[in-house]
């Protein structure tokens, strides 16, 4: 029997500044067993990375305030935990890899010395120890350990989000949450650290939600897939779901505007239209302004999930009946 | 086509307390005018430090830039001041490359200010909205700030503020990667639009193949600061003929359900830029290296027409 090791239910977060409110995130609603690995999908401005800090408790307040919701870890509902305990889970049991890694490097402190911290803090190490572990983490992410006493001004992009990488893992989280962990990655050494990441999941049981939107990136190592518009998931379900049954249209829309590799074409498709400004949200279904197949009635009423299965869920009034293919 | 950028032997080194880092090691190619010309490879190859050498960005180490037939290789402030208007860059990270303080318009219209190409400041408005429209972006956020945008806008900013001096040829690094998949697929198909109006002429630096399949006439791929295989586009993604080329294609991740799994996975340590010997410096992680691989540098040499490759054993490899 699969354990439960994180429950989210009903979570909304918004900001509130002094021009305008911002309704980031809308009631999400997602769970995840130990070694599950869920990939959250969609567009700029989504509320993923919203998301990701209400789990870590870093939602900038002001101006950001969780107004519903529980996220119940372990059993424990991780929003009544007290700041110093969520401190302690952070970076050991629950470890984020954060979208913006140029920021989170230490500027004057050399890249190896980084990882090495992190090693002496969660585990019980000498620091001649903890310095070959960080070694060998540099390495399992493409970097020669040669490069250990470098500072992060001296490597490249993707030579940094590959640091922060090891820094995450160094630290054996159960639940690890990583945010466009491999954009500025070549697919070589994604495939390396993806591959990292997938180990962690079958040998620790390492359980993860991954912030994406490279499609093929999450075929690789989800087994669930959420797909985020403008604060809701509006279609979920088991990877299987997801990319063989498509039946949202921003989740049919979002596919379509992937370049195919395996093609000649001339021009990408792109869903018309462009993300929601979320101060100022439709009404109705969020996505009626750019769907091809919205009906007066869409535009009425607060649209509900609907399952399709046991593992599959949309949000649309209309679902399966349009051409899926057109 | 006339060929408006050459760089021979181009080599950029910098000093680390390591030793001497080859960041960019005898990088040789020509470019023909509205033309793109695709830079792939491993992150840390030396991409972004190619095209920052060619801009003068970073002085190289040794080498030639040829621009429109004219050594650009040594040039003094005035001269760069001139060449800077006809060569411009597109950054990576939309975010951190624009001035936070700055509202769009003054972002966009920076560029006229400093060539003095506007005689008022209503001309250089009414440019500079021209250039918005142009780039996709609503008139309403000329006096908006890049934070109250998002990845998408911000990227057209960079694009605007590019293009505004009308250059011949524009580095872009990496423009799209920071975008999800949708306002990528807008963004470059500006990109293209803009390339046939006015003819300009790219650089694309890119890890992203599917994107670079998608814009480029030509791609190089670099491995550890040298050019190890160029080809015609479509061509390259029919024919990989250097080892590390096809474990590239072999690795992108195909977004479909239970996608066939026959991916080239390197092994082996991965050589450091610091210090490199004599060798292929793929050898370390190529399935198909002998001994001779680890003495000898191997050459880029025309293995079928307009196809170069950088290997040994190219021909044994791929049965010539
Ligand atoms: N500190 C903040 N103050 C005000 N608004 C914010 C703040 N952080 C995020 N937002 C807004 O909340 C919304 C959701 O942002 P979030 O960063 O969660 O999106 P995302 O799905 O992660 O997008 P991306 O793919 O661009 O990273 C956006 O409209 C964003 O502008
Ligand atoms: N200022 C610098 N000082 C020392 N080394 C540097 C400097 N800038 C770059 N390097 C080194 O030069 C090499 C090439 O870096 P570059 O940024 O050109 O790579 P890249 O191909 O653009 O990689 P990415 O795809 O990750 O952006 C790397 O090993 C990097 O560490
Ligand atoms: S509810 Fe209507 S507008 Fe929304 S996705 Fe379905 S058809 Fe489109
Ligand atoms: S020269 Fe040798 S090591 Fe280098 S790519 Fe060719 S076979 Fe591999
Ligand atoms: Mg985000
Ligand atoms: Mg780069």
């Amino acid at each position: 029997m699969s354990e439960k090791i994180l429950d989210i239910k009903d979570l909304s977060i918004r900001y509130v500044t002094e021009e305008e409110t911002v309704l980031a995130v809308n009631g999400i609603s997602f769970s995840l067993d130990k070694g599950e690995s869920i990939g959250l999908v969609g567009e700029t401005g989504a509320g993923k990375t919203t998301t990701a800090l209400g789990i870590m408790g870093l939602v900038p307040d002001p101006p950001g305030e969780i107004t519903s919701g529980t996220i119940e870890f372990e059993g424990e509902n991780l929003l009544e935990y007290p700041e110093k305990k969520m401190r302690e889970i952070r970076g050991g049991k629950i470890s984020m890899i954060f979208q913006d890694p140029m920021t989170s490097l230490n500027p004057v402190m050399p890249v190896g010395d980084q990882i090495r911290e992190v090693v002496l803090l969660h585990n019980n190490v000498s620091k001649a120890e903890a310095r070959s572990r960080a070694e060998e983490m540099l390495e399992q992410v493409g970097i020669p350990k040669e490069r250990y006493d470098d500072y992060p001004h001296q490597f490249s992009g993707g030579m940094k989000q590959r640091v922060i990488i090891a820094i995450a893992l160094a630290c054996s989280p159960e639940l690890l949450i990583a945010d466009e962990p491999t954009t500025a990655l070549d697919v070589t050494i994604q495939a390396q650290v993806l591959q990292l990441m997938k180990a962690l999941r079958t040998q620790y049981q390492t359980s993860m939600i991954l912030i994406t939107h490279d499609l093929g990136v999450v075929a690789k190592i989800c087994n669930k897939v959420a797909v985020v518009y403008a604060g809701q998931i509006i279609e979920s379900g088991t990877l299987k779901d997801i990319y063989t049954n498509k039946q949202h249209p921003y989740t049919i829309g979002l596919f379509n505007s992937l370049p195919d590799i395996e093609h000649e074409t001339s021009e990408l498709k792109v869903i018309k239209g462009l993300v929601p400004d979320p101060s100022n949200l439709p009404k109705g279904c969020k996505f009626n302004p750019r769907c091809p197949y919205c009906t007066p009635e869409c535009c009425e009423n607060e649209v509900e999930m609907t399952a399709l299965s046991d593992t599959h869920s949309v949000r649309c009034i209309h679902v399966g009946e349009f051409d899926r293919e057109a | 086509m006339a060929e408006i950028l050459r760089v021979e032997e181009l080599t950029k080194y910098f000093n680390t307390k390591s030793g001497l880092l080859h960041a960019v090691d005898g990088v040789t190619f020509s470019v023909e005018e509205g033309k793109t010309l695709g830079i792939v490879g491993e992150s840390g190859c030396g991409k972004s430090t190619l095209g920052r050498v060619i801009l003068h960005l970073h002085e190289r180490t040794s080498g030639k830039i040829l621009f429109n037939g004219e050594d650009i290789s040594e040039v003094n402030a005035q001269k760069l001041h001139a060449l800077r208007k006809d060569m411009q860059i597109i950054f990576q990270d939309p975010y951190a490359s624009l001035n936070p303080r700055m509202t769009v318009g003054n972002i966009i219209a920076e560029p006229l200010k400093n060539y003095k190409l506007t005689k008022s400041k209503e001309e250089s408005e009414k440019k500079v909205r021209e250039m918005m429209d142009i780039v996709g972006l609503a008139d309403r956020t000329y006096n908006l700030y890049p934070h109250e945008l998002d990845g998408g806008r911000r990227q057209r900013i960079g694009i605007a503020r590019a293009l505004i001096l009308d250059p011949k040829l524009v580095v872009c690094d990496e423009p799209v990667s920071a975008l999800d998949v949708s306002i990528q697929a807008q963004v470059l198909n500006l990109l293209m639009e803009l390339q046939k109006d006015r003819g300009l002429t790219y650089l694309f630096i890119t890890h992203n193949l599917s994107v670079v399949k998608h814009i480029s006439d030509d791609i190089t791929v670099m491995y550890l600061g040298q050019m190890v295989e160029k080809a015609e586009s479509n061509e390259i993604f029919r024919h990989q003929y250097h080892p590390y080329t096809k474990a590239l294609i072999s690795a992108i991740p195909v977004p479909k359900y239970n996608a066939p799994d026959n991916q080239i996975i390197l092994k082996g340590e991965i050589t450091s830029p610091i210090n490199v010997g004599k060798s292929c410096r793929f050898a370390a992680r190529c399935p198909y290296a002998k001994e001779n691989c680890f003495n000898t540098e191997p050459v880029l040499e025309e293995v079928t027409k307009d196809h170069f490759v950088k290997c040994h054993y190219v021909k044994e490899i791929n049965g010539f």
